[in-house]
């Protein structure tokens, strides 16, 4: 398991580096333009070669990119070419905003999905019809719709949430919770259609295999086969599609973030774009590959743990 | 399981143009859902109001003037009004359409042709599986939303190029499907067949595998076509892009802000996009419905469904442990119509006495024994007859009332080993787990008796296998496990389904040797089904011969092998391969030149 | 005898394992055969013995890593794709599973025209053959407009049988065709088997876990565990008197549909249990 793990590891290593390489490979096509954009009006082939040596981009990109890495395994991540702040002291506390969203959408969406996917798996006939339209329409109204509705409806019309801002935990909980409610849901929606669906899938697959019958002539009762037994074969594709459906929320929160004005790490990350940052471009990179990397390894840490056969490894 | 399948009329063909044939039934089953017609009717539209947008409206869809600013509906020239910067709302709705699609097409095409051929060289070929797999995580390992983002400087937001950028992002999706089904497919026997007969590896992926894949491949396109449209009015909401280029996240955007000005302005995009979106993930369901067949119904577990005007028959002491009357059991056919696979079975078991049920396939022995056992699928039900257990009539009774009797009276055995224990848990808990609800001993008693039985049936090392998995042990072994199980309450009916047939001919005889062993100790009654005549002469004291449903002889093991009534039990009797039958002709040489002269 | 049509030297199979360095698994340990023209060899075994491997080997779907496979005085041990797709015509497949062995989305007639057209038969000839074909399987003819679903698990075999012969093949190879079928269809199968092998002369190499079967078409049987072959003789000799204990025990094991003889056989069964358990016990000092 140990070994399983190291190696685990060491592949997301090696896959950081590609990905993160790559992105930056491809940034560098557009270092003109963000030097120009910098430079405004003063921009001329002169002032941008001076500028571009300047901040050292004039270099090749494996350069570029061993110094950006070395950086990285320093916890160093250079600095905002505009603001000159340190990419690691600015990242967190946009972060800190995206996850108290992000967080309790994705515990709440993993409830709903569970509660929602096992009651239709097992009841059938109107339960789980009803389940399965609730699934549908999380996939058919794109999020945005949904955020666009929640705001005209409950903040404009009703006037019962803020339409945007944030405060935080920290400041005020109850405002906060005001404050995350319409994102929350707006992200939950989505999120819990698809697991629900998954949930509800593997459920039934479970259910339909040999071993549940055996269990039955034990005299084993329904609730014990359903949770004990096809909840727990279930646990390890459930998970799976979980840590997913986290990276997905992560994604969604660029645009929800937008709707509800919340200064998050969604709503940084479009501005720095606009800009061209290329420092804290290469950060977010960072820390959206490490993210994937890292729920990744812990599903497969878990599936390891979880399946029987896998754990000898 | 073998709910019975109405053969399907085919068309006659010739011999080459099969793809067609099938494409067509699809299509043709397509045709008639009205889901599919419905949604792929609203696409259509779209498409063709696109088409139109150079036509349909007065104005260009950037063409701002002063006096336009926030006109309402309906007014001359503006049918849909105005926008905050004095452009055609309709003009810019349908040069919307046209962006929605060309994002669509740019994004599903990629991921469709980039995941497809990754997905047949990484499934098909040993080895390109490893390099493409790689190729497949990398591509999956990219931040997706945040990617498009961080890019912008390099896409200057043109969503086209960012579509395309996203089309690569999807491609994972696509491959992991493609991969799956022809790994899948690669193992069929006919693809073997078709690499002996000389089969060429193209026309292979081609012909057999190709034609399996398309299905799935079409369907998730279609989602992917849907998500692409989505991410593309996403980005235009946050500004990505040029502000030249209408869509309809622009749009909201626009009349989003413009909310207290003019409030219905962001509901046109809104509804646009919401409609569009909504088409093409309900055309896609009925897709999938039509080429992988409809989603796989709720299994609940409860007590097997009756007929509506089922009453069990009045339960009659004749004294044996097991009387089963008239037992019909159904399974209702799509049009809803009740078919009977068993047809008023009559069985009857004594303590102490094996009862063979033997048949050929889907004559109806199996689920004979599930319905005595109360355990159908739940699409079966049962029509008639009844089962009385020790003097008590068990068909129809309650779900609780069945749990108690299955912990005490009557126990099974099936098939397959391997699947019928759970592999997450061990031997030990597993076997502990049902004595403790057939005997409500504690934790430490339970264990104790279940090594006990453990060792009865014969297992080398009880306390090791105790502690194994399921994947850790053979499968004669886990067959001595799950007959540990059953025997642990000490039932009084044991119910085997063809408890040796998953076996090797040297582990049956072992297994069939416990068995008699056990019923000798505890005196139980035992129904064992099969379709080996060998078992039934070494086993079973008396045989019911069942075909087509229905019991067409029975009587005891020595008088029916001697002395066969029905015509079925001679036929099937006559059929066994004897042991005298050897063969002793000689090789067959025909002329020097040997070949077959066709 | 002249020279055998098929002949196998220390036939070796081993399978490479998933991952870095390990080595690889080894099905088959060596074993040594011989098919005559027009002849059945039996290959007899339990499920992990390696039986179903001889048989890929031959028809170059597993991977052999030792001795040498000769057909008709020719090294086929290691062929090209294209040398390999040209033996087609000599050596052909017949496998267990008739539901898995067609494709369920091609109609009867296009699976067995298959072979034909890849080895450029035009058309018309082409479907005269199949025609030809399922008459001879005792199949009807419009069988071949028709798909798989709609036939039974035995004519399903029968159709495998018509794709295997289609191409005229000298050797057969039949991996357990006859266990998935029922009792009745399968006594039918095999009758069609040795007719067909009477008519063209056709070579068999047929595996099967069943000792009835293999008793009933073979000419020769070879016993195989894991992944050696322990006896090898003419049927009558190794179905009967069989000399290696494996056999002895494969013989006694298998019940005979009699209920009389069957109470004989168990307990001569349990009396050669006893007999190599003492016996297994003086040649290795502990208990078995």
């Amino acid at each position: 398991m140990l070994l399983f793990a190291l190696r685990r590891v060491a592949f997301g290593l090696v896959l950081f580096v590609i990905v993160s390489f790559t992105t930056m490979f491809l940034l560098s096509f557009s270092f003109d333009s963000i030097i120009g954009s910098k430079l405004g009006s003063a921009a001329n082939v002169d002032s941008i070669a001076a500028m571009k040596a300047d901040l050292g981009l004039d270099r090749s990109v494996p350069v570029l990119y061993a110094e950006w890495f070395r950086g990285v395994l320093h916890g160093d991540l250079g600095a905002s070419f505009f603001t000159g702040e340190p990419v690691t002291e600015a990242l967190p506390s946009r972060l800190a905003v995206t996850l108290s969203v992000v967080g309790p959408a994705m515990i709440i969406s993993a409830l709903i999905a569970l509660f929602l996917g096992v009651l239709a798996a097992t009841r059938g006939g109107w339960v789980d019809k009803t389940a399965q339209g609730m699934m549908l329409t999380g996939y058919l109204v794109p999020n945005l719709l949904i955020a666009i509705v929640l705001v005209v409806v409950f903040a404009v019309n009703l006037g019962w949430f803020p339409a945007t801002g944030f405060t935080s935990f920290a400041e005020d909980p109850a405002e906060w919770a005001r404050s995350i409610t319409l994102p929350v849901i707006t992200m939950a929606f989505g999120g819990a259609a698809s697991m629900a669906n998954q949930v509800r899938g593997t459920m039934i697959d479970e259910l339909r295999k040999d071993y549940v019958r055996t269990l039955r002539t034990r005299g084993v009762s329904a609730r014990a086969i359903v949770i004990r037994h096809a909840l727990r074969n279930s646990a390890g594709p459930a998970l799976t599609v979980f840590g997913l459906t986290f990276i997905t929320l992560f994604g969604s929160a660029l645009f929800i973030e937008q709707v509800f004005a919340l200064p998050g790490f969604g709503t940084y990350s479009f501005n720095v774009a606009l800009q061209g940052d290329f420092p804290v471009l290469m950060g977010l990179t960072a820390f959206g590959v490490g993210l994937t990397i890292g729920v990744n390894l812990l599903i497969d840490l878990a599936n390891g743990w979880l399946n029987p056969k896998a754990r000898q490894y | 399981m073998s709910t019975p399948t109405a053969p399907v009329a085919v068309p006659a063909l010739a011999l080459e143009d099969e793809p067609a044939e099938v494409r067509r039934g699809a299509l043709q089953r397509l045709v008639r859902d009205p889901q599919a017609v419905i949604t792929g009717l609203i696409i259509l539209t779209f498409v063709v109001l696109g088409l139109l947008a150079n036509v349909i409206p007065q104005h260009g869809p950037n063409e701002a003037r002063f006096e336009a600013i926030n006109l309402p509906i309906g007014s001359p020239d503006y049918p849909l009004g105005g926008d905050y910067a004095g452009r055609d709302i309709l003009a810019r709705l349908l040069h919307s359409i046209n962006t929605a699609m060309v994002s669509g097409l740019i994004g599903a095409s990629i991921a469709l042709v980039v995941g497809t051929t990754l997905g047949l060289v990484g499934g098909y070929f040993n080895r390109f599986r490893t390099p493409v797999e790689w190729g497949a995580t990398i591509l999956q390992t990219f931040p997706g939303m945040l990617l498009l983002i961080v890019l912008m400087p390099l896409t200057g937001g043109d969503f086209r190029w960012t579509m395309a950028i996203f089309g690569f992002l999807l491609t994972p999706g696509i491959y992991r499907i493609v991969r799956n089904q022809t790994v899948g497919v690669s193992r069929e026997l006919y693809v073997d067949a078709a690499r002996v007969s000389g089969v060429t590896d193209m026309r292979i992926l081609g012909r057999h595998i190709l034609s399996v894949v398309r299905g799935p491949v079409i369907v998730a396109t279609t989602f992917l076509f849907g998500s692409a449209i989505g991410v593309q009015s996403g980005l235009a909401y946050l500004g990505v892009g040029s502000k030249e280029i209408p869509s309809f996240g622009a749009m909201i955007s626009d009349g989003f802000r413009n909310i207290y000005i003019a409030p219905g302005q962001y509901i046109w995009p809104a509804v646009a996009l919401g409609v569009l979106n909504g088409a093409f993930v309900l055309f896609g369901n009925a897709l999938r419905d039509t080429f992988e067949g409809s989603q796989p119904k709720a299994e609940k577990i409860t007590a097997t469904a009756v007929a509506d005007d089922f009453e069990a028959e009045t339960a009659d002491g004749t004294g044996a442990l097991l009387e089963v009357r008239d037992l019909g059991i159904a399974y209702r056919s799509p049009s809803g119509e009740l078919n009977e696979v068993v047809r008023g079975v009559s069985l009857t078991v004594r303590m102490g006495e094996t009862l063979g049920l033997v048949g050929e396939s889907g004559s109806g022995k199996t689920q004979t024994a599930f319905g005595v056992l109360g355990v159908l699928p739940t699409e079966a039900v049962v029509t008639r007859g009844s089962v009385v257990l020790a003097g008590r009539q068990i068909l129809g009774a309650p779900q609780a009332e069945l749990n108690k009797l299955r912990g005490s009276e009557i126990a099974y055995i099936p098939q397959e080993p391997m699947s019928n224990l759970d592999p997450v848990y061990t031997i030990g808990s597993q076997l502990v787990e049902g004595i403790r609800v057939s005997t409500g001993l504690s934790k430490a008693k339970a264990k104790e008796r279940a090594l006990e039985l453990l060792e009865r049936v014969g297992i080398p090392d009880p306390q090791r296998t105790f502690r194994s998995y399921p994947h850790e042990i053979s499968g004669g072994m886990a067959q001595r496990v799950l007959i540990a199980g059953a025997v642990a309450p000490k039932p009084k009916l044991l119910i085997a389904d063809e408890p040796t047939t998953a076996l090797d001919v040297t582990v049956q005889a072992d297994i069939l040797d416990l068995l008699r062993d056990l019923q000798a100790e505890m005196g139980m009654g035992i129904v064992l089904v099969t379709h080996n005549f060998g078992v039934v002469a070494d086993s079973c004291t008396s045989l019911a011969v069942m075909q087509g449903g229905e019991v067409v002889e029975t009587g005891a093991t020595i008088d029916v092998f001697a002395q066969p009534q029905h015509p079925y039990t001679s036929m099937l009797l006559g059929s066994i391969l004897d042991e005298d039958t050897i063969r002793d002709d000689s090789a067959m040489v025909l002329v020097a030149d040997g070949k077959d002269p066709r | 005898m002249t020279a055998p049509l098929l002949r196998a030297q220390g036939l070796k199979v081993a399978y490479p394992v998933k991952g870095f360095r390990k080595p690889p698994v080894e099905i088959v340990h060596g074993v040594d055969f011989e098919i005559g023209a027009g002849e059945t060899l039996g290959i007899v075994g339990e499920s992990g013995s390696g039986k179903t491997t001889i048989g890929r080997a031959i028809l170059g779907l597993a991977p052999i890593s030792g001795g040498t496979v000769e057909y008709d005085g020719r090294d086929i041990t290691a062929l090209s794709a294209r040398e390999r797709r040209a033996l087609s015509r000599e050596i052909q497949v017949v496998f267990q599973d008739p539901y898995s062995s067609l494709n369920p989305s091609l109609t009867i007639g296009a699976t067995l025209a298959e072979p034909l057209i890849v080895q450029g038969w035009d058309k018309a000839k082409a479907t005269r053959r199949v025609l030809d074909l399922l008459d001879h399987v005792g199949l009807p003819k419009n069988a071949a407009a028709r798909l798989p679903r709609e036939f039974s698990g035995g004519q399903r075999q029968r159709v495998a049988i018509a794709r295997a012969l289609a191409p005229g093949p000298r050797l057969i190879v039949c991996d357990e065709p006859v266990s998935a079928l029922d009792l009745s269809t399968q006594a039918t199968v095999m009758d069609l088997f040795i007719d067909i092998q009477r008519e063209t002369g056709v070579a068999y190499l047929f595996v099967s876990h069943d000792l009835a079967v293999v008793r009933h078409i073979s000419h020769r049987v070879g016993v195989v565990y894991r992944g050696e072959i322990v006896e090898q003789g003419p049927t009558r000799q190794v179905t009967k008197d069989p000399e290696h204990p494996y056999t002895q025990r494969l013989l006694l094991a298998a019940p005979i549909a009699d209920p009389t003889a069957q109470q004989q056989r168990r307990a001569d069964r349990a009396r050669l249990r006893a007999v190599q358990a003492e016996q297994d016990l003086q040649a290795t000092g502990v208990p078995a």
